[in-house]
């Protein structure tokens, strides 16, 4: 049966166009569907990069190129001094010694709050799946309404707290209040990661005699990664953008790189210098920029978790 | 007569994977065809090109006599039900079924008169009021046949509609499409992996294999004269027997030098000549046991291994010609494992394979 | 034989039982001791500081918190205040806009990219990397941008087009869309990734099922898929809804409440009163209502979300 003979036998019904139908449907590269959705999206990307385009661009611009150029021009003879002085010499209010000691200080706040906050977070997920007591569940529902309550709520009886403990204006404090206010959302993205692991594998360990952390170290932790990593992106993101926390609770001496970049540009004194104000956010802005474009999939995982919450 | 639907070389491409070739098909007005074949095969993604959901990359395909092949699914005269049953979840079951009318601008009183007689035939008319999820599976599953109802088209198409249902349900459904395809004699396309649902629905099976059509016949001829080793063991349950050695003429051979006459044997193409290796596959209920077995062209004494009693009959494993072969008998002959039976079977009910091409000989 | 399998059963629990008992007990006190923390934050901060504030909000607290108690003048004083109206107002405004453009944007977007467009991931990366961002980082930019004399208009005029103008954050009755096109800026891409997610979870067949009826695509989003998307919607809004009562550091980043008191908002204003306005109980009453605001929002949603189905 060769296929012309096939064609010819079945029968058409009239009005057929003059190409017989046949193979993929033609499909135009330019439809004014199409032209219409690349236009819609290239103009909101436009939106989205401009203010990064002008904050570099500015960066490397001198004051009197940005005073007479524009906003958009690249800059003439690109050069690196607003990001020197931003480092090392813009002055934050009281001292003029740049954002360097300021992103020391989130450094030294972020990394043993990420730490802690997400210890801590993995051990109450886990207690909360496999080990729940009377009142637990209660506890945890408390503590997902408490991640609602607007931070001003709270913050004045916490800074009285903190000054009975006798830590605050330090980094303690910071990494306390971090810590507490951090552990909602990551013990809720634990608690929920711990319960779609296999029960079978926690009943098997009780079977052979494992104990709470025993189980905890050896069986749930090496299986977490995963949850891990999205909570470490989460908190290292959300610590380091703190300016709140930072500003309230750890002391002059502490602020972190937030509270001095807006020092500089918003209390500085005399003509501003808009290049240097650029370097100085473009350099507040690095760590979390390169957290999200080293993590890629994983940082959307991530707010995607924190956004599913209850 | 006008073929309902008709496809003409069809090929369909993913990239550089090639899920079907050349594929051409023709259905009858008021046939049922099922699809039948392993999941990957290509039997879904058929279903979904005639229904115009994937556009093909070669052929044509053509619906009551009309060239569908760059239509929209709604301009081709087709109604389908998928496997998930794809309910509107937030509308009431009356306008699941009407909402593709109402988009359509259909007459008030038309789509009511639609939806009333559609939730007549499937007996939903209590449902109508509800929302899907207040539904059980089976009563889901007659919504979404329902709304391929509504449609008042020729041509129905269903995606492993039953996948989804436990057991007794399946077996309940299977019977009322039945019927549904009795009293509206349209043409339906059924795509299971089922071969049970295949057997009792279809008029005609098409068993696919690799994006290729295998066989296309009725179920007798699919189990009864398979025309390649594939469709042989995939249809039947257990699978058929299968034996390889050499086959001379009116003996063939097995491996470990046993003989078994097979001058009964009706060839497609009359005997090959001289010697040549082949595959001889026999059903588990046509050897038979004892008395039975005396009668047959060949029988051999055998040890049983191993008993599964079904209930209505009895399944039993024991070696013939060296090989494991399993059979079927009533559950009233009582045998056990150890004992000692003669068993034997005529080739003329049997199936050749040439084992080379795995084509029946 | 009945009885030698009770018997067995006894001879078994005996060797067991008691070290199997006392093991659950003390793996329950270990729990306990490991939830310790959550505990203590639940008690002592959601619960006690809240309710300290609560409570500390009906005293004429100024410097320190030892005041008596006064009834309900300090909020009598709060909404006798220009300050605090005007930051209600503009929360309200300014959180009425935001959670609807975002919303509408964050959808938008969502369904555009879901168009099997080229070059997906790199769209998607261009929306969310402002989420990145600090509000802080995200206001300063923007400040810079809307800079009257040296940013967008400043350019646009001396290109020669005198008529532009953006002059917004100098401008108190078009401050609040200054503070929107940031906030927009910084939380659309997070929206859009929520409403895609909730896009792609919709069922495959439920779209083959669309055209089957010849449901036209649009009319396939806006009457199936996003009334399939309740879930997502109502995270969306809940979260969107508590990010704009905590309202801050974008406001003292971008205009820090100026011109004026034309950019205030409560945050803002319960902080200043707080830690140097020197009136505790003025800014703790703030707070309260900041608390209130929240819990309007959240007492619907966590009764249709959980009211219905029961706990989870």
């Amino acid at each position: 049966m060769s296929q012309t003979a096939t064609m010819a036998s079945t029968p058409v019904t009239g009005s057929q166009a003059a190409v017989e139908p046949s193979g993929p449907r033609p499909k135009p590269f330019f439809t004014p569907k199409k032209i219409i959705l690349y236009t819609t999206l290239v103009f909101f990307s436009l939106y989205y990069l401009f203010p990064l385009y002008v904050m570099v661009v500015t960066s490397l611009k001198t004051m009197p190129e940005i005073r007479f150029g524009n906003i958009f021009a690249l800059p003439q003879t690109p050069n690196l001094d607003a990001w020197v002085r931003a480092w090392t010499s813009a002055c934050t209010g009281l001292t003029c010694e740049g954002l360097a000691p300021g992103f020391w200080n989130s450094v030294k706040i972020t990394i043993p709050s990420t730490i802690v906050s997400i210890f801590i977070a993995a051990v109450n997920g886990y207690a909360l799946v496999n080990w729940r007591f009377k009142g637990s569940e209660v506890f945890f529902a408390i503590l997902i309404f408490g991640s609602f309550i607007p931070y001003q709520v709270m913050l004045y009886p916490l800074v009285m707290i903190t000054r009975e403990l006798k830590i605050f204006g330090t980094l303690q404090a910071v990494i306390l209040i971090h810590t507490v206010f951090g552990m909602p959302i990551l013990t809720l993205l634990f608690r929920n990661y711990f319960a779609s692991l296999p029960q079978e594998l926690f009943k098997a360990a009780r079977v052979d005699g494992a104990g709470f952390w025993r189980i905890f170290f050896e069986i749930m932790l090496p299986m977490s990664l995963p949850i891990f990593v999205v909570a470490l992106i989460l908190q290292v993101t959300g610590i380091w953008n703190d300016f709140l926390f930072g500003v309230v609770f750890a002391g002059t001496q502490n602020y972190p790189m937030t509270v001095q970049l807006n020092n500089i540009v918003n209390s500085a004194q005399g003509t501003p210098e808009y290049n240097v104000n650029m370097a100085a956010t473009v350099l507040t802005g690095l760590v979390p920029l390169t957290v999200y474009f080293v993590s890629g999939k994983w940082f959307v995982r991530g707010v995607a978790a924190g956004a599913v919450k209850g | 007569m006008q073929h309902s639907v008709s496809i003409r070389d069809l090929s369909l491409n993913f990239g550089n994977v090639k899920v079907l070739e050349h594929l051409n098909l023709d259905i009858a007005q008021g046939e049922f065809i099922v699809l039948l074949g392993p999941s990957g095969c290509g039997k879904s993604t058929l279903l979904n090109c005639i229904a115009g959901l994937l556009d093909v990359s070669g052929g044509q395909i053509f619906i009551s006599g009309k060239n569908v092949t760059w239509e929209e699914p709604k301009d081709r005269g087709i109604g389908m039900v998928f496997q998930s049953y794809a309910l509107y979840p937030q509308m009431t079951v009356e306008r699941n079924l009407s909402f593709g009318l109402r988009v359509a601008g259909m007459p008030k009183a038309e789509i009511e008169q639609r939806v009333k007689r559609a939730a007549e035939i499937l007996q939903i008319e209590p449902l109508l009021q509800r929302k899907p999820a207040n539904l059980s599976g089976g009563q889901r599953q007659r919504v979404a046949i329902g709304r391929a109802l509504v449609r008042d088209v020729d041509v129905f198409l269903f995606d492993e509609p039953l996948s989804n249902l436990d057991a007794k349900l399946r077996s309940d459904l299977r019977v009322e499409i039945k019927r549904l395809h009795q009293r509206l004699k349209n043409t339906m396309i059924y795509v299971t992996h089922d071969q049970i649902e295949a057997l009792t629905l279809a008029d005609r099976i098409a068993i696919m294999k690799n994006g290729v059509i295998q066989q296309l016949a009725d179920p007798h001829t699919i189990y009864n004269k398979p025309v390649n080793l594939y469709v042989a063991g995939f249809i039947g349950s257990p699978s058929m027997n299968f034996i390889e050695g050499t086959l001379d003429g009116a003996n063939f051979t097995a491996n470990d030098g046993t003989v078994i006459p097979v001058g009964s044997y009706e060839y497609v193409a009359g005997a090959p000549a001289g010697a040549a290796k082949a595959v001889l596959g026999v059903r588990p209920e046509h050897i038979f046991l004892g008395a039975e077995a005396e009668a047959m062209p060949y029988k051999a004494q055998a040890e049983i291994e191993i008993v599964e009693p079904m209930g209505s009959e009895t399944l039993a494993w024991t070696k013939v010609a060296g090989i494991p072969v399993t059979f079927r008998c009533s559950s009233d002959i009582v045998i056990n494992a150890g004992d000692k039976v003669t068993v034997g079977f005529d080739i003329a009910r049997g199936s050749m394979f040439d084992a080379t091409t795995e084509e029946r000989l | 034989m009945a009885d030698t399998a009770v018997r067995m059963e006894d001879g078994a629990g005996v060797s067991t039982r008691p070290g199997f008992l006392s093991r659950i007990f003390l793996h329950n006190l270990s729990a306990k001791f490991a939830a310790l923390p959550m505990v203590i934050t639940v008690l002592v901060v959601f619960v006690g500081c809240t309710i300290w504030t609560i409570y500390y909000s009906f005293t004429n607290s100024k410097l320190l918190p030892t005041g008596k108690f006064i009834g309900f003048d300090q909020y009598e004083r709060l909404f006798a205040t220009s300050r605090w109206n005007v930051s209600v107002w503009n929360l309200l405004a300014y959180g009425a806009m935001s959670l609807v453009f975002t919303l509408v944007i964050g959808f938008i977007l969502a369904v555009l990219i879901d168009q099997k467009v080229r070059f997906e991931s790199a769209f998607r990366t261009i929306m969310l990397y402002p989420f990145a961002l600090s509000f802080i980082v995200t206001g300063l930019v923007w400040q810079w941008i809307m800079n009257p004399t040296l940013g967008l208009q400043g350019t646009m005029r001396k290109l020669g087009w005198d008529w532009f103008s953006f002059d917004w954050i100098a401008n108190p009755k078009m401050v609040l869309f200054a503070l929107l096109i940031a906030g927009l800026w910084h939380g659309t891409g997070f929206c859009m990734v929520l409403m895609l997610a909730g896009l792609r979870g919709v069922d495959e067949e439920v779209w083959k099922a669309a055209r089957v009826d010849g449901i036209p695509t649009w009319r396939t989003y806006l009457s199936i898929v996003l009334p399939m998307m309740r879930g997502v919607l109502v995270t969306a809004v809940v979260i969107i809804g508590s990010g704009i009562v905590r309202l801050y550091d974008l406001v003292v980043a971008l205009t820090n409440g100026g011109p004026g008191i034309s950019s205030e908002v409560p945050a803002k204003y319960v902080f200043n009163y707080m830690f140097s306005g020197g009136n505790i109980g003025q800014g703790l009453a703030g707070a309260t209502m900041m608390l209130l605001t929240v819990l309007i929002i959240m007492i619907p949603w966590a009764y249709l979300e959980f009211g219905g189905k029961g706990r989870r």
